[in-house]
């Protein structure tokens, strides 16, 4: 319970935090734990707290087994009617069922698990303990454990998982009740004594008061994209399974001390591709340590052009500005009035290297060029997260943008940095951009019908996270759609949870190329149309997310065509019906 | 009798009873969108039609870290009693491997094709498919009498054309009535389950598999002694004057559970051709009603027998049968192989038997395995015996067609070298698909045949048979434990290593080695197989010598397989 107060990315004055650092070095770790409990209460309730904090039940046991055979779940069973018994408050869960970020909120924790070949865990024990030995492992001073492991002696590796569990609970600082337990093929014998060892214990210890998680104080709007957060990467994944012709990746970034709410985006400073940079000092001929002004500040041109400028996209300044110092004619006709279609093909799938190569210009100043240049801008994405569910996290999902065009093959700038150049280590400078025109309603109880094909569906992820958190008992109903199913179903196994659950009340989904005839989420929405529609009047909020150019004005037409359809209405009352919607803020967009 | 009572009855037992007679829920999950698999309780059910829901075990991890669901994927086994099929069939199942499948055929070890990898979508068009050959997929699992094995080659003797009829026989006998098949698959009208009646099984079937082989000695390629029941035809001047019958053969086990253990028939007596089809039955409902329904790992016939006495099952049959089995008629074994090659039938037909690796039906290089016998089935006019050790005979080739044929074998490749060793070895499916295995088998086989063919051409053992069985988990697939050499999955890379087993069944391998890897493996067999060389007797078998040898016990029965 050491980690340094840096300066680095506090909400805090350096007086405040030198204030807290002395503080927290004369604190021991019983009074650490009063102190956040004290101060984060203090945060919810505006500081009307009385320091002296409410005993809480002692005894609540929490019993998790993770196991393939059965054996770990009917000892786990056995163990929860036994303290039962005992007047114990028990919840009793299958590692399959139990989310890893649960483990922080536990006090008193009894895990029996087994473990499979090499030194395996069971299959749904091994997100947990992935989590355990990941960076994200969270510090778990305020719990108490007992493992009990099952194993069998014959092989290698006996009980190893048990073993893993105990190792990783003490390392993040959890108190062990007593010595782990390790049994063989045969463990009626040692599974009962465990037990007995485990009731004497949790009965008899005192309690270790329950405190809030400590929830971020202050927000993220002193960050922004001129004072960016620095971001450390803790996982970047595709979510497309092989074979899949997409690209997609979810990534997770550390924000602790920074504040969003679902339906905010992500802001991301992105770099440029070194190898591009690389490729138009070559075609200008210029020097990459040549000093260049950027923003009134002097910097080498190859890191202005990694960094701060933009470079791929080509705008008709640059292209007046290009044709100008260049004295192409060619570019000069082309902006004249009258060619604006001319200038459309052209445009079309060129960059900035393109004409710079086409257009030859010898002996150009570094300065020149940069002058020509606007800066690099942020890219944002939809947070796919809720601090609710996911603390000090960032989650957002990132299509890999590429393509062909002229012969070369392009790359989206940030898109292509997060999938090829920032591994789980690194940090990434971010900010929040506030969305309040994309957010929950704010009754739990009011219904939601979320669309959200492609990477649009990121949003709704931390819509349910945050709902679950809640508590919320309004109904959701999320349509999804990519291309194939097998590969594509972005998310899947979350959505899968939380309809098992009953979070998510249904799920529609459209994947355009598992079949011949092309379906899209429009097409279920008007399958649906009539309990669509008897959602809509029992007051459901309806949110859209993703592609602008087509999708969003297909689904638009067909909720116009459900409601005029459902509703007997002309076409333009179902417009006005909507635009009312929207005026209610019952119909909120977040496309791009 | 015993009635089960509700309470302890085991999980599947208590899916089968709400499953209305064996449709669950399977038609709804078919067309659930929104995920590849069907319910949880359903996969029991699913059994009972010839399928098991599985996933590409290669992909689990992968996926499960980018938040997808496993790759599921479903198995279907055809039923194909006495494994014959017609040409026209054969092309109807290679289309559908193709069309549906992962492109393979496999050919199991209980004489019949397998297909892997369909996802959901391709499910009821590929049993639609099925269905339009003339096949079916009806009770190839489940808690039922499985696909029901002959000696392969109906051609061979009046004998085996009378194993191959009774072995379609017993299956159509011993089939389900329900017409839950019909209406998940064939898209029939529905049927009230409620009305209903299962004659032979009742409403739970059985509490476990149930295997059934019919033999024509010397050859005991289905393995009389490791099945539930089975029949041994006895001849008096080559024709059929009855069966010897067997019961109470397993090979299913599960590691650490002493409990549970490979079993060997037993013989039970003598019964004519007419009272066949009454034996089957019978010997079925009395496993029916005292069969075990509480522990699916004590529910084999194998078990009943051992806990309540030879005895007391056979007087129990008689009892029902209302006449007595007569004694067994003596009878003798050579092997359990298949005879490669070309052979001559007693009608002047010819049959050639093909050799392919763990029965694996693919094109891999230049042995188009897949693409050959497609080439042949449009042309042949007999039949395609399927073998019980995973292998296939072109049968009933007139002699003027035969060198038409032996054209093809040669043009794709099929006949290939390999050594006596591989020739008799065979390999679960295992890994990636099989949800039971706990180590490669059919992928890892091969290689380390490789290997151990270096040590017998050393030894000069090149010529001798020796049978090496492998499975990737100890339910025994592959019936390992009667393997000269047996080779059990236990995790990945490692395996329990059974020897002295009887060359042709007769007699259980013992653990000679527990949880080894390839190299201890090998370093284990070289200094036995050098032994053997130098000091078996004259025609004496690699299990009989290291049982002579004292290397390993005898095992008699399956009691003592632990001891």
């Amino acid at each position: 319970m050491n980690a340094p107060i840096t300066a680095a990315h506090l909400p805090l004055t350096d007086a405040q935090a030198e204030r807290l650092r002395t503080l927290v070095g004369e604190l021991s770790p019983a009074q650490l734990l009063w102190v956040s409990g004290y101060l984060a209460a203090h945060a919810q309730h505006g500081g009307d707290v009385p320091a002296t904090p409410a005993a809480t039940a002692a005894g609540a046991l929490t019993v998790l087994y993770g196991s393939q055979s059965g054996n770990g779940a009917k000892l786990a069973r056995r163990l929860a009617e036994l303290a039962q018994a005992r007047g114990l408050a028990v919840t009793l869960t299958s590692t399959a069922d139990y989310k890893p970020v649960r483990l922080r909120d536990e006090r008193t924790l009894a895990l029996i698990v087994s473990t499979h070949g090499e030194g395996e865990p069971p299959d749904s024990a091994r997100e947990l303990h992935e989590y355990l030995h990941g960076r994200k492992a969270p510090r778990l001073e305020s719990l108490r454990y007992a493992v009990l492991a099952l194993g069998d002696s014959s092989y290698q590796f006996y009980c190893q998982t048990g073993k893993d569990f105990d190792a990783a609970f003490e390392k993040q600082g959890a108190q062990r009740l007593f010595e782990r337990v390790d049994c063989d093929i045969d463990y009626d014998d040692a599974a009962a004594a465990w037990m007995e060892q485990l009731l004497g214990r949790v009965g008899s210890a005192p309690a270790v008061r329950a405190t809030p998680a400590l929830t971020p104080v202050g927000g993220g709007m002193q960050y922004d994209k001129r004072n960016p957060y620095q971001a450390e990467v803790l996982e970047n994944i595709v979510l497309n399974g092989r074979g899949s012709d997409k690209e997609t990746r979810h990534i997770e970034l550390a924000v602790p001390g920074l504040s969003y709410t679902p339906g905010d985006a992500l802001g991301v400073l992105a770099q440029n591709d070194p190898r591009l940079v690389d490729e138009l000092l070559s075609v200008l001929d210029l020097s990459a340590e040549a000093p260049v002004s950027v923003g009134g500040v002097t910097l080498p041109l190859a890191q202005a052009l990694t960094g701060h400028l933009e470079i791929t996209a080509l705008t008709r300044p640059f292209l007046a500005g290009w044709a100008a110092l260049a004295g192409a004619d060619r570019l000069t006709a082309l902006l004249a009035d009258g060619n604006e279609a001319a200038l459309r093909a052209f445009l079309d799938g060129r960059q900035i290297i393109d004409v710079v190569q086409e257009f030859a210009l010898p002996g150009l100043e570094a300065d020149a060029f940069v002058g020509l240049l606007r800066r690099l801008p942020p890219r944002l994405y939809s947070l796919a997260s809720s601090l609710a569910a996911s603390p000090d996290e960032a989650h957002v999902t990132v299509a890999a943008v590429r393509y062909h065009s002229h012969g070369r093959a392009r790359a989206g700038v940030a898109s292509t940095w997060l999938a090829d150049r920032v591994q789980p280590g690194d940090t990434v400078p971010v900010f929040i951009e506030a969305n309040e025109n994309f957010r929950l309603p704010a009754d739990p109880q009011v219904p939601a019908i979320m669309i959200g094909p492609g990477t649009g569906v990121a949003p709704f992820r931390a819509f349910l996270q945050e709902r679950e958190v809640q508590g919320a008992t309004g109904q959701n109903w999320l349509f999804f759609g990519d291309r194939h199913f097998h590969t594509d179903f972005l998310y899947q196994t979350d959505w899968q949870g939380w309809l098992k659950d009953g979070l998510l009340t249904r799920m529609d989904v459209a994947f355009s190329r598992d079949q011949a005839r092309k379906v899209y989420v429009q097409d279920r929405l008007r399958e649906r149309g009539g309990e669509l529609y008897a959602w809509l009047q029992s007051g459901a909020h309806v949110y859209v997310c993703g592609d602008a150019t087509a999708m969003a004005a297909d689904v638009h037409a067909a909720l116009r065509d459900i409601v005029a359809a459902e509703g007997g209405l002309g076409a333009e009352a179902a417009e006005e019906y909507l635009r009312e919607l929207a005026r209610t803020r019952r119909y909120q967009r977040d496309i791009y | 009798m015993n009635a089960p009572d509700p309470k302890t009855l085991n999980d599947v037992e208590q899916i089968k009873a709400r499953s209305r007679h064996l449709r669950g829920t399977i038609a709804d999950g078919l067309v659930d969108p929104l995920t590849g698999a069907i319910a949880p309780d359903d996969n029991a059910v699913l059994k009972f039609h010839g399928s098991y829901q599985q996933d590409d075990r290669d992909l689990r991890e992968e996926r499960r870290r980018q938040k997808l669901e496993p790759a599921y994927q479903f198995m279907i086994r055809v039923r194909l009693p006495g494994g014959e099929c017609t040409p026209a069939q054969w092309l109807a199942l290679d289309d559908i491997a193709g069309a549906h499948a992962n492109g393979t055929l496999r050919l199991t070890t209980r004489q019949t094709f397998q297909f892997h990898g369909i996802r959901k979508p391709h499910f009821k068009p590929a049993m639609q498919a099925i269905h339009a050959a003339g096949l079916d997929t009806i009770a190839a699992c489940g808690d039922v009498n499985r696909n029901v094995l002959a000696s392969a080659n109906p051609y061979r003797s009046p004998l085996h054309a009378a194993a191959g009829a009774l072995a379609r026989a017993v299956s159509e006998h011993l089939l389900p009535r329900t017409n839950a098949y019909a209406e998940i698959w064939l898209d029939a009208p529905a049927v009230d389950p409620g009305t209903e009646v299962e004659p032979v099984y009742g409403p739970l079937y059985l509490p476990r598999k149930f295997k059934i082989g019919i033999a024509v000695p010397p050859d005991n390629d289905v393995d009389v002694y490791a099945q539930d029941l089975s029949f041994i035809a006895v001849e008096d001047g080559g024709q059929l004057v009855g069966w010897n019958v067997l019961v109470g053969g397993g090979m299913g086990m599960t590691h650490g559970e002493k409990a549970t253990y490979p079993r060997l028939a037993d013989v039970l007596g003598f019964c004519t051709p007419e009272q066949a089809l009454a034996v089957a039955e019978q010997v079925v409902c009395v496993q029916r009603d005292f069969g075990d329904r509480t522990n699916r790992r004590h529910a084999r016939l194998k078990y009943t027998i051992d806990d309540r006495g030879v005895d007391w099952f056979k007087a129990e049959l008689e009892n029902r049968l209302g006449f007595a089995l007569a004694p067994a008629r003596p009878f003798a074994f050579e092997r359990n192989t298949d005879a490669f090659g070309w052979h001559e039938g007693p009608d002047g037909r010819w049959h050639y038997t093909l050799f392919v690796e763990n029965g694996r039906v693919a094109d891999r290089g230049a042995r188009r395995l897949r693409t050959g016998l497609r080439e042949i089935a449009r042309v042949h006019r007999g039949l395609f015996a399927l073998t019980n050790n995973q292998n296939v005979t072109i049968a009933g080739v007139e002699a003027a067609r035969r060198a038409a044929i032996a054209t093809l074998i040669d043009e794709y490749g099929l006949e290939r070298e390999a050594s006596r060793l591989r020739q008799n070895a065979m390999a679960c499916v295992a890994m990636p698909s099989c949800a039971l295995a706990m180590a490669e088998s059919e992928r890892y086989l091969p290689d380390l045949i490789t290997r151990l063919d270096g040590v017998i051409d050393a030894c000069g053992l090149a010529d001798t048979p020796i049978t090496l069985r492998m499975t990737g988990c100890p339910n025994g697939c592959a019936r390992p434990y009667i393997a000269e050499i047996g080779l059990v999955g236990k995790a990945p890379g490692k395996y329990n290593l059974y020897l002295g087993a009887g060359f042709h069944g007769q007699r259980l391998g013992k653990l000679y080695r527990e949880n080894i890897g390839e190299d201890a493996i090998v370093e284990a067999l070289t200094p036995l197989l050098e032994r053997y060389a130098s000091e078996r007797q004259a025609d004496e078998h690699f299990g009989d010598f290291l049982v002579r040898a004292g290397v390993v016990p005898a095992v008699a029965a399956g009691r003592q397989f632990h001891d």
